[in-house]
């Protein structure tokens, strides 16, 4: 931490932003540079990694190292970063096409080895940068130019994938959301291994409103924004709660229920189960999780590796070349 | 007993038995053993791609080479003059290698009508008369190891499996060798498991011992009046050789070495040798898959590693992209692909030449990027050091070219003194953060300033994308773009300035023929061309390491031969890159059967143009 005063110009880049104007990615910005000014992060020990779409177009407009790498494998390169220099802040770019489609096994790889690193993804259920094809994360039936009678893929949830493969920080904001994201940006960056902050945004272009349902005020309805040790109360009226009957979770109003009943978040309990639990819930007829869905601790791979190379180095000594280029058997001939 | 008797050149081995016999290993200590001797030795492990095929049939039988001789011993040798064959499958996979005259061991415990049947004989060959050209030993291997180890406390299977050292024990008392070296490895193998050492080494002994008595004939030789140059050796294989080079070099660079990999066969070796080195600096990173093996190795060095991932056939199809995007971003990365029979899986165990032509072009784009070979397996450990002088002195990705013949096979290593290395201190620039962007070149190699993360004041973004040419950001300007394919293409001809020469064994003025030829088929054209020229020949051999860019008097010295001829085991692919550079009515001499030339092979071309 600096103690002089850093504001979001100085994490900036001079180059000029190019997203279309009203875009979603604008706000993930702005609060990536609000938040490493947060954390009083130095420039140059920050690296922005990102992948191929239009949210990984981001790097370019940081003032910290940066890398535009190939479609998917932003996470795969970041891991190289990371294992080389664990000292370094390494953030990954990446949307939904990129990192769910060409990129999952990264994703699903960096997630199960607990990579130290934040993944910033940008899911606006639509593939942005070819002009509009259905993604991994679009509903089923939607239309879009490849699926002009409705896609009938299933749509894959980043969150579940995350908590499947063994992620231990995973949240969600959506772009609109400017405290939350800034908020969970920083409590991303904070912790130590792999860190989704998956991010709810619009492509005002060619899938507008389809978080809608998230972002309105009059449908405040159908977002519950979770606090680690709070009741899960959500609704315009804060009025709605969630409780358990038996394994099964029910939405009930908060006044017909003795408070002690509504669930209480717990994102750091060892097991995954209420993250799993929240992950799965139907949506049409409970609200999407916001905030941090689980917060574990775990060992990092990065770190490992500087470890267990010092745990073998100390044990046996520095290596020495010339011995190394000998090995254990050799003849003379004289 | 027929074996060459003294005043012999060399002698050819050949071990044979199912994947689980243990004959890669009795192989491998035969010849360490003699390589003790002072012999030059050349040894080729021939395995199945399954790793345990089902016991006794031929397609898991499992074989091991070895040439060894006073001198010029070049090849792991075209005929076998003993095969050791442990059961009937490893005898029919292998006898045609045998000259006429040569010996045969068997174990005859595994000549049963079972395994006989397994292996597809109607009768029994060691019966039948159908081996009566050649010299056969039918010996009780099996039942003999069982009872030197009766009073074992082992269990009846580990008792069995020592038997390859009962075999080991026949062979060095057939060569007048000593065990000690054999009976000092296995102390060391089963330091750990001091019953299986024990049982191990009494069947070694028992082997010769049995082998004396019942009057297996010694060959008349013992080493030797001309020997390997004087010094320190050791044996070692291509795949253990890059793995050297490469920590080696990182270490004259004054780098950390980081192998970003995925297992893959024969290239894994590597990354098993360099993942033992952790207190050498080396970090090795064992990803999800090939991509992402490049992957991390591209982001470590951007974040200042020398950076390596290695790879095999298949492999090297998925690290393309990453290639392109290695090239752009103008970051130092050796990729090491061990060639091996394809095209898909192909013959994943054998060897082939046929990926130069891929390594030379085969990216999408203007994608040009430095190819080095290797000739020899110790000559990889030299390639590597090469390989990584290249790609951090020009800031750009290098492929190393070796095969699944070098990278298995082995022959005796000069130790090199560290200070005799070349110097590499200083080969990294120092970077300054005043007037820094990341695409300033330096004058003479065109190499862009390495500056890394961590680094104050020199904070850039690089990527896919094409750059400015001046101030490196995005730039999408036609003119500029042109500029930069350019420049990529001029950093890579400048090369061609700071490697040596080709140089001419034989007539250095020209002559009628030259032979050319790149890569592991050294051996195999250049023991030839010796005979020939013994013989008076006229023809000459010229062998490429730097594959792009190519030496600079490559055109001169084709135009001094009135027949250029280009042997590789390939379909013929570089001759296909001399006849579009220089123009050269040249002739191919191919093969392409997952296995080295045969002397009579080379000749049935060269025979006709002499």
């Amino acid at each position: 931490m600096s103690d002089m005063k850093i504001d979001k110009k100085n994490y900036a880049s001079a180059q000029e932003v190019k997203w279309c104007s009203g875009c979603g990615d604008y706000s993930v910005l702005k609060q990536a540079q609000l938040a490493l000014a947060d954390l009083g992060l130095r420039n140059e020990e920050v690296v922005f990694v990102s992948g191929i779409g239009c949210s990984s177009r981001f790097p370019y407009y940081m003032n910290t190292y940066g890398y535009h790498t190939m479609h998917g494998r932003a996470m795969a390169i970041a891991t190289g970063v990371r294992t080389q220099n664990p000292e370094l802040s390494v953030w990954v770019a990446t949307g939904d096409g990129d990192a769910l489609s060409i990129g999952g096994n990264h994703f699903v790889h960096a997630a199960k080895r607990n990579m130290n690193m934040v993944v910033i993804l940008m899911d606006n259920r639509i593939y942005g940068l070819t002009k509009g094809q259905v993604s991994p994360t679009s509903d089923k039936g939607v239309i879009t130019k490849t699926t002009p009678y409705g896609s009938i893929d299933n749509p894959l949830d980043p969150v579940k994938l995350a908590l499947g493969a063994g992620a231990t920080f995973v949240s969600r904001s959506t772009g609109k959301n400017q405290k939350l994201l800034r908020e969970l940006l920083v409590k991303a960056h904070q912790h130590k291994g792999f860190s989704l902050v998956h991010i709810l945004q619009n492509c005002l272009i060619f899938n507008d409103n389809v978080f809608d349902r998230y972002t309105d005020k009059e449908n405040a309805e159908h977002s519950l924004i979770l606090e680690d040790g709070k009741p899960m109360i959500f609704g315009s009226e804060m009025d709605k709660g969630i409780v358990l009957d038996g394994m099964t979770p029910k939405v009930v109003n908060v006044a017909d229920v003795d408070p002690a009943d509504i669930l209480v978040h717990d994102a750091t309990n060892e097991d995954s189960i209420l993250p799993s639990m929240l992950s799965s819930l139907p949506l049409d007829k409970f609200p999407m999780p916001m905030g941090v869905i689980r917060q574990v601790e775990g060992e990092c791979y990065g770190e490992s590796m500087r470890d267990q190379q010092e745990q073998v180095t100390s044990k046996l000594g520095s290596g020495d070349l010339q011995q190394l280029l000998r090995g254990n058997n050799t003849w003379t001939v004289a | 007993m027929q074996v060459k008797e003294s005043g012999f050149e060399n002698v050819v081995i050949r071990f044979a038995g199912d994947s689980g016999d243990g004959m890669q290993l009795t192989g491998t200590q035969f010849a360490a053993a003699v390589a003790q001797e002072g012999n030059e030795i050349v040894t080729m492990p021939d395995f199945p791609s399954e790793i345990r095929a089902p016991a006794g049939t031929t397609a898991g039988v499992s074989g091991f080479q070895v040439n060894f001789g006073k001198s010029n011993v070049r090849t792991p040798g075209d005929f076998v003059d003993v095969l050791v064959a442990m059961n009937p499958a490893a005898l029919k996979v292998n006898v045609a290698v045998l000259d006429k005259g040569g010996a045969i061991i068997v174990d005859t415990d595994a000549f049963n009508a079972k395994n006989l049947e397994k292996a597809g004989y109607e009768s029994n060959p060691l019966e039948d008369g159908s081996l009566e050209d050649l010299e056969v030993y039918a010996l009780p291997i099996t039942s003999q190891t069982l009872e030197a180890l009766k009073d074992s406390a082992l269990s009846k299977k580990d008792r069995g499996r020592c038997k390859n050292f009962f075999t080991l024990g026949i062979l060095l008392w057939l060569h007048d060798q000593e065990p000690d070296y054999s009976i000092d490895y296995i102390k060391s193998k089963f330091a750990r498991k001091p019953d299986i050492a024990d049982a191990n080494i009494t069947v070694l002994e028992e082997g010769i011992a049995y082998a004396r008595n019942k009057g297996v004939p010694q060959a008349q030789f013992k080493l030797s009046d001309k020997r390997l140059a004087p010094g320190e050796y050791r044996n070692l294989s291509g795949n253990k050789a890059v793995a050297l080079g490469l920590a080696a070099a990182a270490d004259l660079i004054g780098l950390n070495l980081y192998l970003g990999s995925y297992p893959i066969t024969p290239a894994t070796e590597i990354l098993q040798e360099l993942a033992v080195l952790k207190n050498y600096g080396v970090k090795t990173f064992q990803a999800e898959d090939e991509i992402a093996g490049i992957c991390s190795a591209i982001g470590a060095s951007f974040a200042g590693a020398l950076a390596v991932t290695n790879t095999s056939g298949p492999g090297m199809s998925l690290k393309s992209e990453a290639l392109g995007l290695a090239v752009i971003s103008e970051l130092p990365l050796v990729v090491v692909n061990v060639q091996r029979g394809g095209p898909s899986t192909g013959l994943p165990t054998k060897t082939e030449q046929s990926d130069l032509l891929q390594a030379m072009y085969g990216r999408h784009g203007e994608c040009p990027m430095p190819v080095v070979s290797a000739s020899t397996p110790g000559d990889c450990f030299y390639q590597a050091i090469e390989a990584a002088r290249l790609a951090v002195k020009y800031m750009t990705p290098v492929i190393l070219l070796t095969d699944g013949y070098l990278g298995n096979g082995s022959e005796p290593f000069l130790v090199p003194k560290v200070d005799e290395l070349p110097d590499l201190s200083g080969l990294k620039r120092e970077v300054e953060p005043e007037g820094f962007s990341p695409y300033r070149r330096d004058e003479k190699t065109l190499a862009r300033d390495w500056a890394v993360p961590g680094m104050p004041g020199m904070q850039h973004r690089i990527g896919g994308l094409e750059k400015d040419y001046v101030d490196g950001s995005v730039s999408h300007d036609p003119v500029n773009h042109e500029k930069m394919s350019l420049i990529r293409q001029e950093k890579v001809d400048r090369i061609a300035d700071d490697i040596p020469d080709l140089e001419i064994f034989g007539d250095q003025d020209g002559g009628e023929v030259g032979i050319f030829s790149w890569g592991s088929t050294f051996g195999a054209i250049r023991g030839k061309v010796e005979k020939y020229r013994a013989e008076g020949k006229s023809i000459s051999h010229i062998h490429f390491t730097h594959m792009n860019p190519m030496p600079k008097n490559t055109a001169e010295v084709i135009a001094k031969f009135k027949k250029v001829v280009v042997a590789e085991m390939n379909l013929g692919q570089l001759d296909q890159i001399l006849r579009a550079k220089y123009l050269v009515d040249s002739i191919p001499l191919t093969k392409i059967q997952g296995k080295p030339f045969r002397e009579d092979e080379i000749a049935n071309v060269i025979d006709k143009l002499l």
